[in-house]
């Protein structure tokens, strides 16, 4: 994984924003065969060492129509982050900043 | 015990009663200094649409305080909030030890990026991450 990065520094900017296009996530729905993507833990890029529960549109964008807790393995959080978001989103239902569900 | 624990209070006051918020925060203020806390901060949110009904209450005002002190306010703070009826909830979270976990972290990353400026490849992830996320959004 470290040397494809290399690969992708040297290849200048333009190609880096492409190159992460085609991994998005989910990006291989409906693919025969299952797309590799890289997994990115937003938190950990912007070296986020605090989740706050009263930041409600951090939160927000980890709680899909349902209002149920984004799993990991699609949004792509390192486990001491995705704990970190869990735990903020909890606090956060408890005084009604956040739906526990939605229908 | 010697150092001292760092809270965060949010409670919720009904709405209709938005007038008496400052007199609210004011005696829980009051209340925490009697035992012995300090509040550091005492902050309105305003108010805001609840994201469910509470006592059929759609909009509450937020409050939020951060209050310094042994733990014995704490206890008396919010069992005077469970008596009030204009406290529509409220919520206590300790942060002290999380937040010195996070400068902890943060030292150790800075020293870790003085300790070795001359691997390039680390200085120049910063700006291709940023740009690769810029364009995924």
């Amino acid at each position: 994984m470290s040397a494809n990065y290399e690969d992708r520094q040297r290849g200048g900017g333009g190609y880096d924003g492409d190159d992460d296009q085609d991994r998005r996530p989910m990006g291989g729905r409906g693919g025969g065969r299952r797309m590799h993507r890289r997994r990115v833990c937003r938190f950990c890029i912007d070296k986020v060492d605090l989740i706050d529960f009263k930041d409600v549109r951090l939160l927000q964008n980890y709680l899909p129509e349902r209002g149920k807790i984004l799993p990991r393995r699609i949004s792509g959080n390192c486990a001491t982050h995705q704990r970190m978001l869990a735990e903020a989103i909890k606090r956060a239902r408890n005084i009604a900043l956040l739906p526990y569900t939605t229908d | 015990m010697d150092t001292k624990r760092q809270y965060e209070v949010v409670f919720i006051v009904d709405p209709t009663a938005d007038e008496e918020v400052s007199r609210l925060t004011e005696s829980f203020t009051q209340i925490v200094t009697d035992q012995g806390g300090v509040v550091t901060k005492a902050e309105t949110m305003g108010k805001r649409p609840l994201a469910y009904e509470i006592l059929h209450h759609k909009d509450g005002t937020f409050v939020l305080l951060e209050i310094e002190g042994s733990g014995r306010e704490i206890a008396e703070l919010e069992r005077r909030m469970r008596v009030n009826d204009r406290v529509l909830r409220y919520i206590t979270v300790r942060v002290d030890e999380d937040r010195r976990r996070a400068d902890k972290l943060k030292e150790r990353r800075a020293r870790k990026a003085a300790k070795r400026p001359e691997r390039e490849g680390r200085q120049r992830r910063g700006p291709a991450m940023e740009f690769a996320e810029a364009n995924s959004e």
